[in-house]
């Protein structure tokens, strides 16, 4: 089967790759593009390491054809820093302890991002619920929850 | 429907490490011209700590600037042979070993040091700022960096060192049985509080307070963090996990981790933790490491919380609503055991 060409922007990057019919695009990212930091878990949508914003939208990369994103705005982990600079939710996640090994982190930061981009002062139990199809088998997720709470505080210009 | 209130006690002595066949660990330091030290190792970091920790012990060890160490445990094929990341030894045994190997590696500094400065090594002390200086002479001092540089351009030396802690195989005495399977314990002891819904059986974990010794927090906020998540382990583990739920038959049984059910972020329980210390003379700089017992004493615990709560005892896991629901229609309904008056 032949290939199709395919044109998004990833973390505001423009991006042109050839993908197979019905490769998923968090294939795509990790292995076509050599963007890494969305995780491959489950690959069956059940574990949320693999989540990022496809046009503002909190999506599956696992889950989402990669043919289907021609002209969208993909945004992963990979581009959240500014320069030098951590995003706040990376930075809280740092302080906070709220990653041990890392690997559902950057869906947890992409679902937490999801959140503060809509609402940006969410109670504890929104926060819970924005990361509800996130995993973590490390933390307990009460560092998690924290971390979020902490960045969004810092993000509405009030130090927490 | 009544939400009966339970509490379960647990406490636990945990061996760390094990011995019956030896445990050994291995590590390699050694410096890059520009005066940074690699420890290789080839236990894995799984999320417990391992590096930050190692990382640590080596640069108090080596008297230099924790900025200048890197710990590379990334390929057993190259690095020093290791028994690996369980039994909660990682702590004990590798950081022994990355003490003896620091340890030498600080030695050869020393020595490049003192053929730079012409004086004896053992008059050389370091300021754990990147400088060797002479004791109670400051400013007669060369930098860790020129020191790896005259060694390695220079000198033709490295700046190096090996290290293995072994705990010898435990033999039984072949009169008493006695043995040895360990070189020192850590301790812990929980207190669980949680509801049981009489009429669906479900249990729900409202509060955990505990203290756990874990010899010295060599990380305190590691240390915290790790027993946090490991206890949530263990409440996952009394109450929901388990590859047979619920099916009669297997044919109906899940075939994936679609079907594995673990508890989310709506699962959260409040834990409050005392970290006790008691610093364990084999273990580097005291620290035992918390490992695996961070779950362990959440399951009996969880386990007498419900007998506490309605007077049913589940002999296996995970305690699902079915096992606690057919033990109350056993009982003839919930029994509260030896429930206080005024229980909040
Ligand atoms: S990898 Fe996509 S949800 Fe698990
Ligand atoms: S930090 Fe390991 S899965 Fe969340």
């Amino acid at each position: 089967m032949s290939k199709i060409p395919v044109q998004f922007t990833l973390n505001g990057t423009e991006k042109a790759v050839f993908v197979d019919p019905g490769a998923n695009l968090l294939d795509v990212l990790r292995r076509g593009v050599g963007d890494l930091s969305p995780k491959y878990g489950c690959a069956q949508g059940t574990c949320g390491s693999c989540a990022m914003l496809i046009d503002g939208e909190l999506r599956l990369g696992c889950l989402t054809l990669a043919e289907a994103v021609s002209g969208a705005r993909i945004e992963t982990t990979g581009g959240l820093q500014t320069g030098e600079e951590p995003h706040p939710l990376q930075t809280a996640f740092m302080e906070g302890f709220a990653a041990q090994c890392g690997y559902c982190t950057p869906g947890m930061i992409m679902a937490a991002k999801a959140l503060l981009d809509r609402n940006p002062n969410p109670s504890r139990d929104d926060v819970i619920e924005a990361i509800s199809g996130n995993i973590c088998r490390c933390t307990g997720y009460q560092p998690i929850v924290d971390a979020i709470l902490t960045a969004a505080d810092r993000m509405r210009g009030r130090i927490a | 429907m009544t939400l009966c209130t339970g509490r379960g006690f647990a406490a636990i002595n945990y061996p760390i490490g094990m011995n019956l066949g030896g445990d050994p660990s291995q590590a390699l330091v050694h410096s890059t011209p520009d005066g940074k030290f690699k420890v290789a190792l080839s236990s894995i970091d799984l999320g417990q700590g391992m590096k930050s920790v190692t990382r640590q012990i080596a640069a108090e060890t080596l008297g230099v600037p924790i900025s200048d160490v890197y710990v590379d445990t990334a390929d057993s094929d190259t690095g020093p042979h290791c028994m690996g990341s369980f039994a909660s030894r990682g702590t004990h045994r590798v950081g022994n070993a990355v003490i003896r190997a620091a340890t030498e590696a600080r030695r050869a500094m020393l020595e490049a040091a003192s053929e730079e400065l012409e004086v004896n090594a053992a008059d050389l002390d370091t300021d754990g700022q990147g400088n060797i200086h002479v004791k109670g002479a400051p400013s007669r001092s060369i930098t860790v960096e020129e020191t790896a540089l005259a060694a390695q351009f220079k000198q033709g030396r490295t700046l190096s060192g090996r290290g293995i802690f072994l705990i010898q195989p435990s033999e039984a005495d072949p009169d008493t049985g006695e043995m040895s399977p360990v070189s020192c314990f850590a301790h812990a002891a929980l207190i669980v509080d949680l509801t049981v819904d009489d009429e669906t059986g479900e249990v729900d974990v409202t509060e955990i307070n505990s203290a756990y010794e874990v010899g010295r927090a060599l990380n305190p906020k590691l240390v915290e963090q790790q027993l946090i998540g490991g206890a949530w382990m263990g409440v996952s583990h009394a109450l929901y996990e388990t590859t047979e739920p619920y099916y009669p038959a297997r044919e109906h049984g899940p075939t994936d981790f679609n079907d594995y059910l673990m508890p989310g972020p709506g699962e959260i329980v409040p834990h409050n933790i005392a970290i006790l210390e008691r610093p364990a003379e084999d273990a580097p700089f005291g620290g035992k490491g918390p490992g695996e017992m961070c779950a362990n004493p959440v399951i009996p615990a969880i386990s007498n919380g419900v007998y506490n709560a309605v007077g049913v005892r589940c002999h296996d896991l995970p305690i699902t609503p079915e096992k606690v629901l057919r033990g109350i229609r056993a009982n003839g309904g919930a029994r509260p055991q030896g429930q206080p008056t005024g229980r909040r």
